[in-house]
């Protein structure tokens, strides 16, 4: 299979672990994922960072040939997802993001399962089980029905699954959702583990700033079916130019004001919103006794730092957990393609 | 080599899934045996048919619906499936569809041999039905090979269904008539003919008979048509399973 990947991807290309190129896929009038173009290194544990219904787990399920793309292809370690769709699946480990464990079954028959249906070989079966096992801590829990585990127990058990047949590339949709806070950053501690262990490309998708901003080497922020920005997270931030801050004044600003302000080296940019001044500033904590000065009362003062979640807000003009990105996600689950 | 193994896992994931689901596997015996006890014996106080009494006479017929019914629902069963992700998981592995559908029918066929054996021994300790070695292993290769062709059209129909709402749809318009105009609870020869043509357009009149002959030497069609309408509808709806499980886009 290696051979083969090598033969097809030429020159500096060997080191992608995938290839995306023009990547689309419709239900109906909506375009989930819109002519998405992306390529992504080998070792990279690889973000994609956008509200639900922004197209994320639908470009997934094409990466692992769930679903067929509308138009474009994408590569998968050498193979092209339309006409290899078998060498992909074969080199490519999937957690999903609803539950996927049989209940019924304990947690080493689900893996017992797993390794059957990937042809991990009779002779190394038992070991690369216990492996996985030990890695997620669920060793003394091996004999124990996965019905009876917590959602946190469950999910570390499905990413030992997903690594029994030792894949190219590891998908993550929506790792840590639905989970508390504590056992969110047991899992983050294990993707780490994994990225720094095995030799393996993981691409995980998301919703939460602080999982991407913490994990990933780059980000992709997506927003309705496209890339809006790509970059590693300090990059990402330092795009966003500084703090956010905004000013409730008492009185409106005249434009002299407004003139004085500007005049200021660390201040990016200036903006009223409903009464509000809005500035982008490097520094803030710093600036914020200088800007006072010239706006006189305030109401109200708020700094917000640069994060991701300010940068997708630069971006796309919305909060990462907008509405509207709900109710796309709606019609797509009562469209024609029956997305889920 | 590996897609064999690959049917085996599914397989033995099915038989070990339905041995756990006490719920699932209580009912699906308890249900005939209401039917034989409480309808069969009941009406047997007062009728016969064919020189035997009615209750052994359903027997058979009993037999076959109960294949019917565990071997359809248990298709329809990957509806919920498909709903969480335990499907795709299935799916996503890298073996060609066929694999997980035939050991999904494979794993149908064992439920309804388990089931088709506990009713047998039931019917030859307290109803007195005379069942031989040769008599058992021959109605059991009739009811899956009845099994076969309901196994797969459960499937092809669960394949299709997006929400298990349909299900009473199902009962009510495929699952009810193909049970009662299959000749289980009477005989066939004294129909009115527009029921005498539903009779023999309906597979699992075939599957009854293939039974009931079996297992009290009594002929409608005879064993080889039987069998030569079972496999062609077996072959039918495990194709069409199967191709259902190819076009299946799971998001």
């Amino acid at each position: 299979m290696k051979s083969i990947s090598y033969d097809t991807a030429p020159g500096r290309e060997t080191h992608m672990s995938i290839q995306i190129r023009n990547l689309t896929k419709s239900f109906g009038k909506l375009t989930a994922v819109d002519r998405l173009s992306l390529d992504i290194e080998k070792g990279e544990i690889f973000g994609l960072l956008g509200p639900n219904g922004a197209g994320k787990t639908t470009l997934l399920s094409m990466l692992a040939v769930l679903m067929t793309p509308t138009s474009g292809t994408a590569t998968v370690d050498g193979n092209d997802i339309v006409k290899a769709p078998l060498a992909v699946r074969k080199c490519i480990g999937m957690v999903f993001q609803g539950g996927s464990l049989d209940n019924l079954l304990t947690a080493r028959e689900n893996l017992q399962l797993h390794a059957k249906l990937y042809g991990v070989p009779m002779e190394v079966r038992e070991q690369r089980i216990a492996e996985a096992l030990e890695l997620v801590e669920l060793t003394s829990r091996a004999n124990d029905r996965a019905g009876n585990f917590s959602g946190g127990m469950k999910r570390r058990l499905e990413i030992a699954r997903a690594l029994l047949h030792r894949p190219a590339v590891l998908f993550l949709d929506e790792p840590t959702v639905g989970l508390d806070p504590q056992t969110r950053e047991h899992i983050w501690s294990y993707i780490k583990k994994l990225a720094r262990a095995e030799e393996m490309t993981i691409i995980l998708t998301t919703h939460y700033m602080e999982e991407a901003d913490l994990l990933c080497d780059r980000i992709a922020l997506i927003d309705r079916g496209k890339i809006v920005a790509l970059d590693t997270p300090d990059g990402l931030k330092r795009r966003m130019g500084g703090d956010r801050v905004k000013l409730g004044c008492a009185k409106a600003c005249s434009a002299a004001m407004l003139a004085r302000i500007k005049k200021f080296p660390f201040v990016k940019s200036v903006s009223q919103e409903d009464g509000q001044l809005v500035l982008v500033v490097n520094n803030a904590p710093k600036h914020l006794q200088k800007l006072l000065k010239i706006v006189g009362d305030v109401e109200e003062v708020h700094v917000l730092p640069a994060s991701l979640n300010e940068v997708f807000l630069q971006y796309t003009g919305r909060e990462i957990r907008d509405e509207s990105a709900e109710a796309d996600m709606q019609a797509m689950v009562s469209g024609p393609g029956r997305h889920r | 080599m590996s897609s064999l193994e690959g049917v085996l896992a599914v397989w033995w994931r099915e038989v070990v899934v339905y041995t756990r689901e006490k719920e699932r596997a209580i009912s699906s015996v308890v249900t005939p045996l209401i039917w034989l006890f409480a309808f069969g014996a009941g009406l047997g106080a007062s009728i016969s048919v064919a020189g035997l009494n009615y209750q052994s006479f359903i027997f058979p017929g009993i037999l076959a619906m109960n294949v019917l019914f565990t071997s359809m629902f248990y298709g329809m069963y990957v509806v919920w499936d498909k709903k969480l992700d335990v499907l795709k998981e299935i799916l996503i592995a890298p073996q060609p569809r066929w694999v997980a559908f035939s050991g999904k029918v494979l794993g149908g066929l064992t439920i309804c041999a388990i089931q088709a054996t506990i009713l047998m021994a039931v019917g030859a300790l307290f109803m007195g039905i005379e069942i031989t070695p040769l008599s058992y292993l021959s109605a059991l290769a009739g009811a899956l090979l009845f099994g076969m062709g309901s196994a797969s059209l459960g499937l092809f129909i669960g394949a299709k269904l997006n929400s298990p709402d349909s299900f009473s749809l199902v009962m009510s318009f495929v699952m009810w008539p193909l049970f009662l105009t299959s000749g289980a609870l009477y005989p066939i020869e004294h129909l009115p003919a527009y029921l005498q043509v539903l009779v023999h357009v309906n597979p699992m009149a075939y599957g009854v008979d293939l039974v009931r002959g079996a297992l009290l030497n009594a002929w409608t069609y005879g064993p080889l048509l039987d069998a030569g309408v079972l496999l062609a509808f077996g072959a039918l709806f495990f194709w069409l399973g199967k191709s259902a499980f190819e076009k299946m886009n799971l998001g």
